[in-house]
Order: C-alpha cells, then structure tokens, then sequence
C-alpha cells in the first residue's frame, strides 16, 4: 500500500515539478505578470484613497484601502489557482504535448491532483507577494487581523474553487479553437457576483441570486471578517461549512465531468494539438 | 495478471478486429445561422483487420490522409474505435486503457515537446508519468540521449533552440527511456535531413535488437519501408488494399515506390469504375 501510494505521489509531482520548472524557464513572464497585478492593485486601491476628495464625504479611507486591498489580493489567488487548474489542457494545446500527456498511464485524478497543488503553491505565493509590496506601499495597518481565520478559510474554499476549474478545463477540452478563451466567460462571471469589490448586496437583485452559487463569496466575506474585523473562525464556522460541503460536491463533479468530457474528445477526435 | 505474464501469454504484440473510425457529422455546439453545422463525416479508418507479431517491424504506408495517423492515434488509446476492437499483447485497448499505456509510447512527425524546458527536464517529466523515480530518470534519461549523441551540456539547456532534427532524437530517447514494448512511430523521419533520418532509422534497428521492442512505422517513404520493415500493410482511403512482406510484394516487379503507385492506382481505377 506504501509503494502504491508512492509511485502515485511520484506521478501527481510530476505535474507540480514540470509546472514548476516551466514558472522558472519563463520568469521574465512571471515578472512581467506580478508588475502587471501589483499597478493594477495600486489603481484600484488609490479609488479607496480618493474617495473623500471625490464624494466629499467623510469616509473611513484606512478601512476601505484595507477592504479593496483584501478583494484584489483574495482575487489574484483565486483567479491564479482558477487559471492554472482551467489551462491544464489549454497549455498542452499551445506547446503541443496534450497527446503524450494524455496517453501517459496516469489516472485523471493523479494528473489533477499535481496541477491542483501547484496551483494553490503559486497562488499563495503570488498573493502573498501582491498583498506585502502593496500593503507597504500604503502602509496598511493589519493589526487588529485574524491571520488564522484567513488561512483556514482560504484553505478550505481552495478546494471549491479547485472543484470549479476542473469543470472549466474541460472547455479546451471540448473547444479545441477557442476553449480557453471560454473559461473566461466563467472567470469574469464569478468576479461580478461574488463581491470582490463591493458588498454583493449592491448587485440588483437578479444577480444576488447567483452570488450564493459562487465559492468565492463565502471566501471573500470570511476573510474580510477576519482580516478587518479580527473574527476568530468560530465566528465564520457557518461560511466554512458551506464551503467543505461546495468542495465535496464540486471536486468529485468537476472529476466527473472532466472524465465524461475526456471520453467525448476521445471519441470525436478532439485529443490533438491544434484545433 | 502483471505485464510480464501478459506479454508471454500474447499471441501478437498488436491485433486489430475490423477496426472503423470517422470523423465528423454533428457538432456539439450547433448555430442555426452556420451553414456547416453538420459537416460531412469522414471516414478514416475503414474495416481494418491486422496482426504484428512479437519483435516485428510492421510499416504501414500510405499517401497523406490514408488514415494512417489515425491507426496510431485509436492503438495509443487517443481515440476510440466506432466499431471493431484493438488488443496489445492481448490486452483490449478500451477495456485495460492504463495496462496498454503503461507498455506502449509513440514518436510522431512533430516533437512536441515544452520547447522552454531542457531535454532533461522533458524526459524527467515523462520518467515520473511511466512510474519511473527522478534519480532513474535523471540517469537513464542522460544515458540513453547520449547514446543518441546528445551531450550532457545540450540536455540541459532549453530545446528551443535545437534542430528539427536533434529535438527527434530526444523524442525517440523520451520514447526509450519508459521501454515500451510496443513502440507506434508515426512517420518519425519525416522533415528531417538525410544524416539525421538515417541515425533515427538505425535507432529503430537498434531498438529492436536491444530492447526486443515491437514497433508499428507508419511513412510514405518507401525506401524506408523496404529497409526497416518485416511486412507492410498499404492503406488507402482508411482500407488495407495489400500486407505482405516487402520482398514478396516487389516480385511483380519495381520497387517499392512502383509498388505503392501500382497498388493506389489500381485502387484509385475500381472505384473510379464504381
């Protein structure tokens, strides 16, 4: 049972290590990409700084830096766990390898479960970087934050979010010309609804019906909790059931999925590098 | 039962059962403004029945969209058959998918590699998904690029900037490093120049001869075909319209491009009679 276990420890790491290596063989991209995140940050917090001035009204401007720098740091860890996950298939369209992948003795839970961590390693790392260059520049003041509630909602609703990607790598799957570009009818759609930057109460009516649907709002209003108003997790145990029982439910569909699409491809000849 | 007492008790490396396979027909997204939303099906495969014996070199020639990619791409469990049925050592390809992977690889025209990363990190990846550890892949990767004349120095850097040529050779040493037992090379010298075809046929020589490799070669160069090959299936249309070995079907005379232009024609004039 040990060796079985890992041989398939090995197999999953390879998608880790191969991510990996590729994240180090584009570095230059990477840079490129984080200053990209970080100016877009500093734009939509420097909205918070300005408020007063524009309203001129008395607004807590600390608070709503704090709150904004929360929504954009929570959004580049769930978009980069999302993005990794989704382009399993569409990066081995680009480079033209999805065939030897695919043809690899690999059961699709061990290939997934190898993108998964990497996803969620980069993501961490990546938000964790965004949050500290730009917490510095305008100086946040995080003292009165529950880390601890942070990390365990974060921990628990990567697995949702995970969940949710796997359904959505199956769009390069199946549209071999313009799948990847499909996942990001999804990826914007979960960012209007679940209230990134702004309470999903203000959406009108017909939208808020969704936000419930969406991990991300569960994530967002329990990190905020903690990280603004100092919650202990006790506090936001509901959000955190909601979101095992979203993981439960979302990874073995999104696995199912991927494996009914993946026979489909099989089938109608979709398994090749170009459309 | 393990892959050892599978491989003794198969009868033929690879055996098809009148294999089909189209392509085409309904879409799965259909727009009522497209006009093409129901495309012609394409009929790629056709009937196919065949058997490769252990440690042979099988070829199986054919013109451009013969069918022959297709053939390779249905063994490499990549697509599945609309009718018939494919065994490896006597292994159903559908019914024991990652049995028959674990003992099959392919090299196909285009080495599709992530071209960013070094051949070695390459192989390495592909050591870990055929079960192989890092520090065997590490030393058996290195071993067997260098028996193909790759330096240690050139297996480190990216592959982007290797030839055409050099980057087959590390996907036939991708290939040989998972020893698969039934080795499918869909057309591997196509492109290259005669220096590096003729290394990438030797390895094929070699391989059998060392390794006990069965391998399925599928080209349109017939003179490599007549080189390499115990018997050659000529497929037209997705149809095997002759299999014999290549002595056998010159004795009418020729070589084996007169024989492949005999064969086409022949076939090309009953269903222009048709």
């Amino acid at each position: 049972m040990i060796v079985v276990a890992s041989r398939n420890l090995n197999t999953a790491y390879a998608f880790f290590e191969r991510n990996w290596n590729l994240t180090r063989r584009y570095f230059g991209w990477e840079v490129v990409w984080f200053v990209y995140s970080v100016v877009n940050a500093l734009t939509i917090l420097f909205i918070a700084a300005a408020t007063e001035r524009i309203t001129g009204q008395a607004v807590d401007t600390r608070f709503f830096v704090l709150y904004l720098l929360i929504g954009t740091t929570m959004w580049s860890y769930l978009s980069a766990v999302f993005d990794v996950v989704a382009e399993t298939i569409a990066w081995e369209r680009w480079e033209g390898t999805i065939e030897y992948t695919l043809m690899a003795p690999v059961p699709r839970s061990l290939h997934l479960l190898g993108t998964c961590c990497y996803a969620v390693t980069y993501a961490v790392a990546r938000a964790l970087l965004i949050f500290g260059v730009v917490a510095m520049l305008f100086q946040v003041d995080i003292r009165q934050a529950n880390a601890l509630t942070a990390m365990i909602v974060v921990a628990v609703g990567s697995i949702s979010v995970i969940g949710l990607a796997i359904v959505a790598a199956v769009l390069p799957l199946l549209f071999t010309e313009r799948g990847a570009q499909m996942t990001f009818v999804i990826h914007s759609s979960l960012l209007l609804i679940s209230g990134v930057y702004a309470p999903v109460d203000v959406l009108p009516s017909w939208l808020q019906v969704l936000s419930p649907l969406s991990p991300m709002t569960y994530v967002l209003r329990s990190v905020r909790a903690g990280l603004l108003d100092g919650a202990p997790p006790g506090a936001v145990s509901g959000d955190l059931v909601i979101l095992a029982l979203m993981g439960l439910a979302l990874v073995p569909a999104g696995l199912l999925v991927f494996r009914t699409a993946e026979r489909y491809a099989r089938r109608t000849g979709r398994l090749k590098r170009s459309g | 039962m393990n892959v050892i007492a599978t491989l003794q008790s198969a009868q033929s490396a690879l055996a098809l059962h009148a294999v089909s396979k189209s392509f085409g027909g309904r879409q799965l997204l259909r727009l009522p403004w497209r006009a093409d939303g129901e495309r012609r099906r394409v009929l790629a495969v056709d009937d196919v029945s065949l058997n490769v014996r252990r440690g042979e070199i099988f070829g199986v020639l054919g013109a451009n969209g013969s069918g022959k990619s297709t053939l390779v791409r249905l063994v490499s469990t990549l697509l599945l058959p609309d009718a018939g049925s494919l065994e490896v050592f006597g292994l159903d390809v559908v019914r024991n998918e990652l049995r028959v992977k674990q003992m099959i690889n392919r090299v196909s025209v285009d080495a599709a590699f992530f071209k960013k990363l070094s051949p070695m990190e390459n192989l390495l990846y592909a050591g870990r998904l055929y079960g192989l550890g890092a520090d065997d892949s590490h030393r058996k990767g290195l071993e067997v690029l260098a028996r193909l004349g790759i330096s240690k120095k050139v297996a480190l850097a990216p592959m982007e900037h290797m030839s055409r040529g050099m980057q087959q050779k590390v996907a036939i040493a991708r290939a040989l490093l998972t020893s698969p037992v039934l080795l499918l090379l869909d057309e591997p010298t196509t492109g290259l120049d005669p220096r590096s075809k003729k290394d990438v046929q030797q390895m094929v020589l070699r391989l059998r001869e060392e390794h006990d490799a069965t391998v399925l070669l599928t080209t349109h160069d017939m003179e490599e075909a007549d080189r390499l090959c115990d018997r050659v299936a000529v497929l037209d249309h997705g149809r095997i319209i002759a299999l014999d070995t290549p002595e056998h079907l010159k004795q009418a005379g020729g070589s084996m491009e007169d024989v492949f232009m005999r064969l086409t024609h022949e076939e090309e004039a009953e269903e222009e009679a048709a």
